[in-house]
């Protein structure tokens, strides 16, 4: 890894925890656990689109592991890392071979986040009740991932490197 | 966006609204009881008709109030769980993830049968 690369990584980390701490300043929850923005998503789309998934899923890691120690607990920290593994993993098939553009690639890792949440949550409580929020979570994902994919590409477009 | 990709989300919000369609009739009816359970194992069973406070081990706590449950305390970081809506005859889910705490709500008729006088009338 060049030290160019290594700098920009650094960057979008902290890029990607400030945004964790951001979106914990918005209010966007309307009943339903799990719901949120995925402002962070931005900076993995980014380097997702950058470089590969093996950067990506670096500054996916760093992200969730700082955000876990400064706001979290080791729960958090799990949960988190479920949501974004599955998330990273459908990006990733769907930008080598579905040809989605990033709005597309946005909305299948926002739902995917969603449904690895939804999955352990399932797991670690032992409820199948939870299945009700299936889709309601489905619609947010859908939504914010529009939105970020959008922000994305406003993004991609003025920044250059 | 390319068509495809529109088809991919517009499949996305149709299965989400038939699952929640599928849902809603599955649901219906009148939920009298809730059930609390911490990791996946009953804690207790308790009825909407009763006004009563409940402590979840030392976590949770709770209230029942009018008809309808909610979480008053919550030890965890983000408390999520005291912002979720709360369960009433309608039915409903509350869960605090941090403690794998559930209250669920359950079909039965318990609130009804205390609502429900023994006499119609007194001659």
């Amino acid at each position: 890894m060049n030290q160019k690369k290594l700098s920009y990584l650094g960057l979008f980390a902290a890029v990607a925890i400030i945004f964790g701490y951001v979106e914990s300043l918005i209010p966007f929850f309307a009943g339903i656990p799990g719901m949120k923005l995925g402002l962070a998503n931005l900076a993995v789309l980014f380097i997702l689109e950058k470089y590969t998934w093996k950067e990506a899923a670096l500054v996916s890691i760093v992200r969730i592991i700082v955000i876990g120690f400064m706001f979290g607990n080791l729960f958090s920290i799990l949960y988190s890392l479920a949501g974004a593994a599955l998330s990273l993993a459908v990006m990733t098939f769907m930008k080598n071979k579905s040809g989605f553009s990033i709005l597309g690639i946005s909305v299948a890792g926002g739902v995917s986040h969603n449904i690895g949440q939804l999955i352990i949550a399932g797991l670690i409580t032992m409820t199948s009740g939870l299945i009700y929020y299936a889709p309601a979570l489905l619609i947010s994902g859908v939504i914010t991932g529009l939105l970020i994919g959008t922000l994305t590409n406003e993004v991609l477009k003025r920044i250059h490197f | 966006m390319k068509k495809k990709e529109l088809t991919f989300i517009i499949g996305i919000v149709v299965f989400a609204l038939i699952l929640w369609a599928g849902m809603y009739f599955v649901r219906r009816g009148h939920y009298g009881t809730v059930r609390i359970t911490v990791n996946g194992e009953e804690y207790g069973t308790y009825s909407l008709a009763k006004d009563q406070v409940i402590r979840i081990n030392d976590t949770n706590v709770c209230e029942i109030k009018d008809g309808e449950i909610h979480m008053t305390e919550a030890n965890c970081p983000d408390h999520l769980c005291m912002k979720q809506k709360a369960v009433d005859s309608t039915g409903g889910t509350i869960v605090c993830l941090p403690n794998k705490v559930v209250i669920e709500g359950e079909k039965g008729d318990s609130s009804a049968e205390e609502d429900t006088p023994e006499f119609d009338t007194v001659v």
